[in-house]
């Protein structure tokens, strides 16, 4: 067994540790998903295993070559005999007698499972082959590597499970959810994520939330500890996931379980309740969502509108745009939903790390320095027009807003307001209903803007701050790097004036002003977001009654007097610590 | 015992495609083959073994093949000619 000490304890069972995302536990068996890096679970088997480890192992290498066989002479008609024959040297490794010995002794002697085995014996002959004189040699070490692939594939291939047919409940563990897995889950059946990299408020963590599951990333290794199959607990309070607990871990957790749903029990009670202040105060409290049907969440948890539409999901894993009508149907189905209450959509946010057919295209040093968001909208302008007309068509249904991501100087909204004023100009020619009073807001999630508000609280009728990335560009963090992403705090002093800066600055010009960041879900900052008086909250559906009962339990004075104190602070741990503990003051039974 | 022995001619000297050819032949007979360069032996029915041998089997080395059991000539034949043949290669 090749387990980190640390990561091991005593009674068998394995804990690992990764940063808890998104709150509650689940118990389930797990299913891993592929990514382009094929799952080695570096687990060992029990001695009785081996005849079973043995013949899958045969199984796939019998599997692979008949892949291989058909490949060479797929490409030998197609192509010609020479390129086929560039197959013989993947045939010829197969079928090798000294790969299938060492194979067969790591199973036997050290009870690796066949993939590990496979793994280890196929990259240390590509290691051995690279350290060769002969330069051909290096260039040939891909076969190698292509012939691991492919049993790997074939191994895993039995076990591995389509996410569109689950049957019963799991627990996915990845290396990284990429948004399109996500679109493509059956979310009736998952119970909890668990991941090798990313951070707070990298995308599994954001769709967890917003799906109300449990969630653990930056794992590192989780997706090579477990196997499909393997009993896993999930602790998204504590950012700890146990692969194949005993029976006492089972039950402990089994409680655990229960306690949490009791919690939200009695969240639930405040669902109908406003969202309001001690001495009076009243916030707004909306939803963030990704799908139509997401709303039904926020409803079902009190929202009184969203606040974040996150669109670029119509986009991702499809082969062509989505036409008009796609974007009309999504939006219309939200606004039906929403039954009256208003709905703010952000135009697409795509590129950095949200990719379409189009985005992929480019290659970037610096993604999230480049081509995203408004700018592909502004460079995609048909696309952009298309969306924008969706989304003017969708605004006589229901109160309905429109927001620009990434803004980062007036030239960009006033183009983007431009394209908008054409299409509007298109559908009253053509006769087309639309709200010609619609809203107009930015995002303020770079320095720039938030130093410009000003200027921009002008030329627009409302604010939303994406926390997300005004830390990650204020402090020049990548948030989904495991090495940095504890830098990454809206508790920073400095992304702290600059949402006091944008707030103030948003009163004076008499426009509202939102936080639909992550921040905003957060309940040890609501205290703080009231205080400085912010009017709008949109958050995940998962938070959003801890952030009611927080509101509930406070009074403007003292979020004020929050402010102050928090204000007086250089750095932020001292921020955070101090947050904490008062939000564990306020309420202690919410953070345990 | 039959044995041959062949100079490596072509410019690339083993790598992982002339192995492969060499191997596919000689997992033909069911003889035993084992190769030699210089100091280092390998099994001629692994490619992998052979591999080992890239190191020194270069152009204008020295290889000695022995083949043990049914089929030894005709596989020493067939591997010397694929030898000469280049590999197919130059």
């Amino acid at each position: 067994m090749r387990i980190d000490a640390d990561a091991r304890q005593s009674n068998g069972m394995e804990i690992h540790k990764g940063i808890a995302v998104s709150p509650g536990l689940a118990i389930a068996p797990a299913i891993v998903l592929d990514s382009e890096q094929f799952r080695i679970p570096r687990r060992s088997i029990e001695p009785e295993e081996v005849g079973a480890e043995l013949a899958r192992f045969t199984q796939a290498v019998e599997r692979a070559k008949e892949e291989v066989r058909d490949l060479r002479a797929r490409v030998a008609r197609d192509i010609g005999e020479k390129l086929g024959a560039i197959f013989d040297v993947q045939d010829v490794l197969l079928t090798d007698d000294r790969l299938t010995e060492e194979v067969h002794e790591l199973v036997e002697r050290e009870h690796y499972t066949a993939e590990y085995a496979v793994s280890t014996v196929l990259r240390g002959y590509a290691k051995k082959f690279l350290k060769l004189p002969n330069r051909y040699m290096a260039e040939r070490v891909a076969d190698v590597y292509d012939v691991e692939k492919r049993l790997l594939r074939n191994l895993i291939g039995a076990k591995r499970e389509t996410l569109g047919r689950l049957t019963e409940p799991v627990i996915v563990l990845a290396h990284n959810l990429t948004p399109s897995q996500t679109a493509s889950l059956d979310r009736s059946k998952i119970l909890a994520f668990a991941t090798d990299i990313g951070g707070r408020t990298s995308h599994t963590a954001i769709v967890a939330r917003a799906m109300g599951i449990p969630a653990v990333v930056g794992l590192q290794t989780i997706t090579a500890d477990a196997s499909g199959g393997d009993t896993v607990v999930v602790d998204g309070n504590r950012g700890l996931v146990i692969v194949n607990p005993d029976k006492d871990g089972i039950r402990r957790y089994r409680e655990a379980e229960q306690r949490f749903h009791r919690m939200e029990e009695s969240l639930r009670d405040l669902r109908d309740l406003p969202a309001v202040t001690q001495d009076g105060h009243e916030m707004l409290l909306w939803g963030n969502i990704e799908f139509p049907h997401d709303v039904e969440a926020c409803l079902a948890r009190g929202a009184s509108g969203i606040g974040l539409y996150r669109t670029e999901f119509l986009y991702l894993d499809r082969e062509e745009d989505p036409s008009e009508e796609d974007h009309f149907q999504a939006y219309a189905e939200a606004i039906e939903a929403l039954d009256g209450r208003p709905i703010t959509i952000r135009t697409c946010d795509l590129g950095a790390d949200k990719f379409t057919h189009l985005s992929g295209d480019y290659d970037e040093r610096n993604p999230f320095l480049g081509f995203r968001s408004i700018r592909f909208s502004l460079q995609h302008i048909e696309l952009f027009k298309t969306q924008l007309r969706a989304i003017l068509r969708a605004s006589a249904l229901g109160p309905t807003r429109v927001m620009f991501p990434l803004v980062t100087n007036l030239k960009e909204l006033r183009q983007a307001k431009m394209i908008l004023r054409d299409v509007r100009e298109d559908l009253e020619e053509e006769g087309v209903p639309f709200d010609e009073r619609m809203e107009v807001g930015i995002m303020i999630e770079v320095p720039s803007a938030a130093i410009m508000a000003r200027n921009f609280a002008r030329e627009c009728d409302f604010f939303s701050i994406g926390t997300n990335d005004l830390v990650q560009y204020t402090l020049a963090v990548d948030r989904s790097n495991t090495r940095v992403a504890d830098l990454f705090t809206a508790g920073h002093p400095a992304v702290l004036r600059l949402i006091q800066e944008v707030v103030k600055t948003a009163h004076e010009a008499g426009i509202e002003v939102a936080v639909c960041g992550e921040m905003a879900g957060e309940p040890i900052y609501t205290l703080l977001l009231v205080g400085l008086g912010v009017h709008v909250l949109s958050v995940s559906p998962a938070t959003l009654l801890e952030v009611k009962k927080v509101i509930r339990s406070t009074t403007l004075a003292q979020a004020r007097q929050v402010v102050e104190r928090v204000f007086q602070f250089d750095s932020d741990r001292e921020v955070d610590a101090y947050l904490s503990e008062l939000a564990r003051r306020l309420l202690p039974e919410m953070f345990l | 015992m039959p044995i041959c022995e062949v100079e490596i001619t072509n410019r690339q000297g083993l790598h992982m495609r002339p192995a492969a050819d060499f191997v596919k032949i000689a997992n033909r007979f069911p003889c035993r083959v084992t190769v030699s360069v210089a100091d280092k032996t390998a099994n001629g029915k692994s490619i992998v073994d052979m591999l080992e041998l890239a190191g020194e089997a270069l152009q204008g080395a020295n290889m000695r093949i022995e083949a043990e059991g049914r089929g030894a000539k005709e596989c020493l034949e067939a591997l010397g000619e694929l030898i000469r043949r280049k590999f197919n290669e130059d």
